[in-house]
């Protein structure tokens, strides 16, 4: 049989009321009604902002631990980025064997939040913050050098405390 | 003096109509969000309240695109008949009784035409000529086919408006929309004299307005805009506001044909005076037209559109006969009771 032609058999045949079609259409207007007097979803952005669960992957940000830097400038994070979007310079503190980036930079605009950085750092010094809100007006302001990409600890507690939990 | 009320009443009705129609924009907009629980428009001024201002800045600050390859004279004529056509419509429609003021007995209405119907069945046959002629002027396919498909569904929804008009001019015996609505007085309203009427008339004036379910000619996921693709700007903004005007236009004849015009049932019992008696005939008139709007703004959120070949089905299969018979089992009871 001609698949295109075959003639549709509905299992249950409207009755005369549906065939009407006019108290079908009240109906459904009873129910575009209600739905006008159910609470709305909308969030008001810029005044209400919506606070990411420590599983979202934001800009990635540096550790920062007693004003200073955890980063030991081993340059995983930066072989490990597929975007190429990590620059990392070490330079040797007063310390021996002690390294620390001079210039660490992320170019936000390469960055695809993939949090591969985050997991191959071996000291946990760049994790994903909880931060979406990335605006610039130009390329060069979007690489983020390391006074744009410090953050305090506090401010990572709940990152941390979830990599330690389920990584 | 008769030239001047007529000019005060036109300038009046003009400015009325088109604020109306913009706030009409944000109305639809705000309750299509409350429908889809979300909020609409709400940031410029108090709740959203100038939004109609912005958006008719943008429009008019916008580039006018004309295509290459449009037919220019056209192109240009189609939105000024648009909207020529959809204000002018409600020039013949009675917005209450007769006002005293400063001494003048003012009849709110701006033409009493004797033929006031017809009038406005001849104008809105007019309108399809702006889309029709959009779409063929732009040089676009989908414009094209938006303008045709607007014009074989309003000449097929034609008929039916206009013979479930017929059974209200056989009621009251006449085509002047004054006396129409003095026929309906009390709850004489021929929604309940003529409720097949009613419900044709209804039906073809959504497809008449390109309302939803029957706004075939611009169904966006089909033809991108139909008809009015290649406008931009004010061009595209007069098209807009020509949507608007007809879809108050509609409810208002509507209002007038069925719902007993500006006749609040038996207020002349109350012994009000007959200056507030006309305000509350006036108020009467404005919120049954919104009323009617509210219903066309819902069912737009609540049918999906038809498909072309169901269109057509619904108006030349059932449509069509059942105004017919409309007419016919009126003219029978007519007959035998007189
Ligand atoms: S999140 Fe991914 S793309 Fe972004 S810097 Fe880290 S590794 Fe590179
Ligand atoms: S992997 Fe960690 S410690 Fe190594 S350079 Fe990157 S941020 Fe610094």
């Amino acid at each position: 049989m001609n698949k295109i032609n075959r003639k549709v058999v509905r299992t249950e045949d409207l009755n005369f009321w549906q065939k009407l079609y006019i108290p079908e259409i009240l109906k459904g207007m009873k129910i575009t009604i209600r739905q006008m007097f159910l609470p709305k979803f909308t969030r008001q952005y810029p005044e209400e902002k919506w606070i990411p669960p420590p599983s979202f992957r934001g800009r990635p940000v540096l550790v920062e631990e007693n004003g200073k830097e955890r980063c030991v400038a081993c340059g995983l994070c930066s072989r490990v980025c597929p975007a190429l979007a990590i620059e990392v310079q070490a330079a040797e503190t007063e310390l021996s064997k002690e390294r620390y980036p001079v210039k660490f930079e992320i170019n936000m605009l390469r960055c695809i939040f993939c949090g591969l950085c985050e997991e191959a750092c071996p000291e946990e010094a760049i994790v994903m913050s909880k931060d979406y809100e990335l605006t610039f007006f130009s390329q060069e302001e979007a690489i983020f050098g390391k006074d744009k990409l410090l953050m305090p600890i506090d401010e990572l507690k709940d990152r941390l405390e979830f990599l330690r939990k389920y990584r | 003096m008769d030239i001047l009320i007529s000019l005060i009443k036109i300038i009046v009705y003009l400015g009325v109509l088109l604020f109306t129609v913009s706030y009409l924009v944000l109305v639809e907009r705000r309750v299509s969000a409350f429908i889809q629980n979300r909020i609409g428009p709400n940031r410029v001024g108090y709740k959203g309240l100038l939004q109609p201002i912005a958006d008719v800045l943008k429009l008019m600050i916008k580039e006018d695109i004309v295509p290459k390859l449009a037919y220019k004279p056209l192109h240009r004529l189609a939105p000024i008949i648009s909207i020529v056509v959809a204000l002018s419509t409600f020039a013949v429609i009675p917005f209450g009784d007769k006002i005293v003021l400063f001494g003048q007995e003012i009849k709110l209405q701006i033409a009493s035409v004797n033929v006031g119907i017809l009038y406005i069945l001849a104008l809105t046959s007019i309108g399809v000529y702006g889309i029709a002629l959009a779409g063929w002027a732009s040089n676009n396919k989908y414009s094209l086919l938006g303008g045709l498909r607007s014009s074989a569904q309003i000449i097929s929804y034609e008929l039916s408006m206009g013979l479930s008009i017929i059974g209200v001019i056989l009621i009251s015996g006449t085509l002047e929309l004054d006396k129409i609505v003095e026929a309906q007085s009390g709850w004489r309203w021929f929604i309940f004299l003529q409720p097949v009427g009613f419900i044709t008339f209804f039906v073809s004036v959504f497809a008449e307005t390109n309302r939803l379910p029957f706004d075939l000619p611009e169904a966006e996921p089909e033809l991108v805009g139909g008809y009015h693709t290649e406008y931009t700007g004010l061009k595209f903004g007069l098209f807009f506001l020509a949507e608007y005007a007809n879809m108050i236009t509609a409810s208002a004849i509507v209002t007038t044909l069925y719902l007993g015009g500006w006749q609040f049932p038996y207020l002349n019992t109350f012994g009000i005076s007959d200056f507030w008696l006309s305000i509350i005939q006036i108020l009467t008139f404005i919120s049954k037209v919104l009323i009617v709007i509210m219903f066309m703004i819902v069912i737009r959120w609540t049918v999906p559109r038809f498909r072309y070949d169901q269109l057509m089905n619904l108006g030349w299969k059932w449509m069509l006969p059942l105004s017919l018979a409309n007419v016919i089992v009126t003219a029978l009871i007519i007959y035998l009771v007189e």
